[in-house]
């Protein structure tokens, strides 16, 4: 490849979802025809959004590669690009750099069980494999989405809630961490509604992503369940620059986030120093 | 071999500056730093090693990578890529100058991602180089791989004899520019250039064998106090990153000017707290011992276990010359092969 890896393609915003009171999603598609209709990646890979003037920031493309309508991103509200980016409307033009990193073993998860455990916009980089597991659900064997948020107002994808609750095909377990007016799941911190889900560890693989102190709890619990470390999949965010492997930043040691991850299983995060 | 007098040393670099942008050692302010050279200027190659490196040449310390024009705030941004332009000479650096500039390659020119800007700067980049003849206290470069007289990475190398130069030349490049008619037959002064070879690396001492410490300092990544006490002195300021021929980490923003904005890349500084802050407020190396810990790692580390063992080290000591709390790399490294389990 000659390309210069610094060089975004143009990207049309077509949609935005305000999702909670900082989260908002964004559906975005290449300008270039020709390299949307062509456009691959695989689920758990991120991208570069640049708003032109201010920066760019890294996020995951929570889409799945089986809908190429758009490219959705969903950005928290916290910093200088996320705050700009939430001011941006349909029709307004933005950078992309992506695919970028490494991806979920989706080959290696064919004819498994999966548990799903997301806490917050940890939902985002589980969300493109869920879609893209409910898309060849046939590949799969049970699959359970358990997803927690502070309380109902910080779900994200609210839209979609209602049919992953509804399907006969995937046990969907929403909880929120203190009681609310109207709310009818579960009621807990992930880590315990975990323990009393109880996945059996047998050919199943867990798939976590949320707050680092949520993964914390989450690994223990998994472990107390029988996971072995193999079969614990996560995918870890830093602070990136050039999402290529130069600039230095997200490395962990030898390992640099932004391109040998973001997808690591528990086995390769304790080979790793820790760096976290 | 040729050899060349200082005078026409000097008129042979306001010759190349036509062609060139040229960088020399030059004094200025009480110290000898790499300045853009124009005819009149003069040459400081020997009162001292320049205090930064001549890394600049292929990493400057800003670059733009695109300049962005829009119509309206955030719509139809029109991008053009900025390309660098030109070639560079660098006249006057030091063996570590050269081999540090060759210890990036294997980062910015991979299989799959190739720096173009990286890439135009080190393929139109020339380097007349000095041996060394007299190693200052700092100095550790046959410690790591290279030495006085180090050849690798430079075009020319010219050796101080009398009130000239012996110049062998290395590269194609290097050959070309030694056909010029300032250059003469060097004779027997050939061989005295290699006897001073020999009696700078005598100078130099021992070296010291650092092949145990990229599984030393692993061994020792969780053991806080140990950096801890390694850091004490540290004031995270980060003058050893930006003097280091090797520290190539960089940040990208963008410069915005109203409807243009241009995107640059400009030297980074892994010592200082905001390199990895995220934006939630979450810090993976939060205090400087994390930090000092990370440079160090990645330098006797890190980087030789990706690339063969070759230490992300030139040896040529500045940071520990220039560190204002003499923080010395070595000792650090020293500790960490010593330590006791």
């Amino acid at each position: 490849m000659n390309m210069n890896p610094y060089l975004p393609e143009m990207a049309t915003i077509v949609e935005t979802i305000q999702e909670t009171h900082n989260i908002k999603t964004f559906r975005v598609v290449l300008n270039n025809e020709e390299r949307m209709k062509n456009f691959t990646f695989r689920p758990g890979q991120v991208g570069q959004l640049s708003v032109f003037g201010v920066g760019e920031s890294t996020f995951v493309i929570n889409s799945s590669p089986t809908r190429m309508e758009y490219l959705q991103f969903s950005v928290m509200r916290v910093g200088e690009v996320t705050s700009k980016l939430h001011q941006l409307q349909p029709g307004d033009h933005i950078g992309v750099r992506a695919p970028l990193g490494n991806s979920f073993p989706i080959e290696a998860l064919q004819g498994k069980n999966i548990v799903f455990i997301g806490g917050g916009i940890g939902m985002a980089p589980l969300r493109t494999l869920f879609v893209y597991m409910l898309d060849n659900r046939t590949s799969y064997k049970n699959i359970t989405l358990l997803y927690g948020a502070r309380s109902p107002a910080d779900l994200t994808y609210k839209a979609e809630l209602p049919e992953w609750i509804s399907r006969k095909d995937v046990q969907t377990v929403l909880t929120i961490d203190n009681p609310a007016e109207g709310w009818e799941h579960q009621v807990g911190l992930i880590p315990n509604v975990l323990l009393d889900i109880a996945p059996k560890p047998k050919d199943t693989f867990a798939i976590t992503c949320g707050p680092p102190i949520m993964i914390k709890f989450t690994l223990q619990a998994l472990k107390k369940l029988g996971f072995e470390d193999e079969n614990i999949i996560t995918t870890l965010e830093k602070r990136m620059k050039c999402g290529v492997g130069i600039c230095g930043r997200c490395n962990i040691g030898t390992k640099y986030v932004c391109l040998d991850g973001p997808v690591f299983t528990y086995a390769q995060l304790k080979e790793l120093p820790s760096e976290l | 071999m040729k050899y060349i007098t200082k005078k026409n040393l000097l008129r042979l670099t306001e010759e190349l500056s036509s062609v060139y942008r040229v960088l020399a050692p030059v004094a200025q302010g009480g110290t000898v730093t790499f300045r853009r050279f124009h005819p009149g200027m003069t040459l400081d190659m020997h009162s001292r090693m320049a205090a930064v490196s001549a890394k600049m040449a292929t990493l400057p310390q800003t670059e733009s990578l695109l300049l962005v024009q829009r119509v309206e705030e955030n719509k139809k941004p029109e991008l053009t890529e900025t390309l660098p332009q030109g070639k560079t000479l660098v006249m006057g650096a030091r063996p570590c100058d050269a081999r540090g500039k060759l210890l990036l390659d294997p980062v910015f020119i991979t299989e799959k991602i190739r720096d173009q800007h990286f890439i135009h700067r080190r393929e139109n980049s020339i380097f007349i180089t000095l041996a060394c003849d007299q190693p200052e206290t700092t100095c550790f470069c046959h410690s790591v791989g290279s030495g006085p007289a180090d050849t690798a990475g430079s075009d020319i190398l010219l050796t101080l004899v009398g009130e000239g130069y012996v110049a062998q030349a290395i590269s194609d490049q290097g050959q070309e520019i030694v056909t010029h008619s300032f250059f003469e037959d060097a004779q027997d002064r050939g061989q005295q250039a290699q006897a001073k070879h020999g009696h700078a690396l005598e100078l130099m001492g021992q070296a010291h064998d650092y092949s145990s410490a990229p599984a030393k300092i692993l061994e020792r990544f969780d053991d806080m106090d140990f950096w801890e006490v390694q850091s004490a002195k540290c004031i995270s300021c980060g003058a050893c990153t930006y003097m280091c021929p090797t520290c190539y980490c960089f940040n990208i923003t963008d410069n915005d000017l109203g409807l243009t904005s241009q995107r640059i890349r400009t030297w980074d500084n892994c010592m200082s707290h905001t390199f990895t802050l995220e934006a939630s407020g979450h810090n993976p190396r939060p205090t400087k011992a994390h930090r000092l810990k990370n440079r160090v790692g990645h330098k006797f580390s890190y980087y030789p276990d990706l690339y063969g063992g070759i230490m992300a080290c030139c040896g040529c000591g500045r940071c520990i010359k220039q560190c204002p709390t003499g923080v010395d790399i070595r000792q650090i490294v020293n500790a960490a092969q010593e330590y006791a389990q």
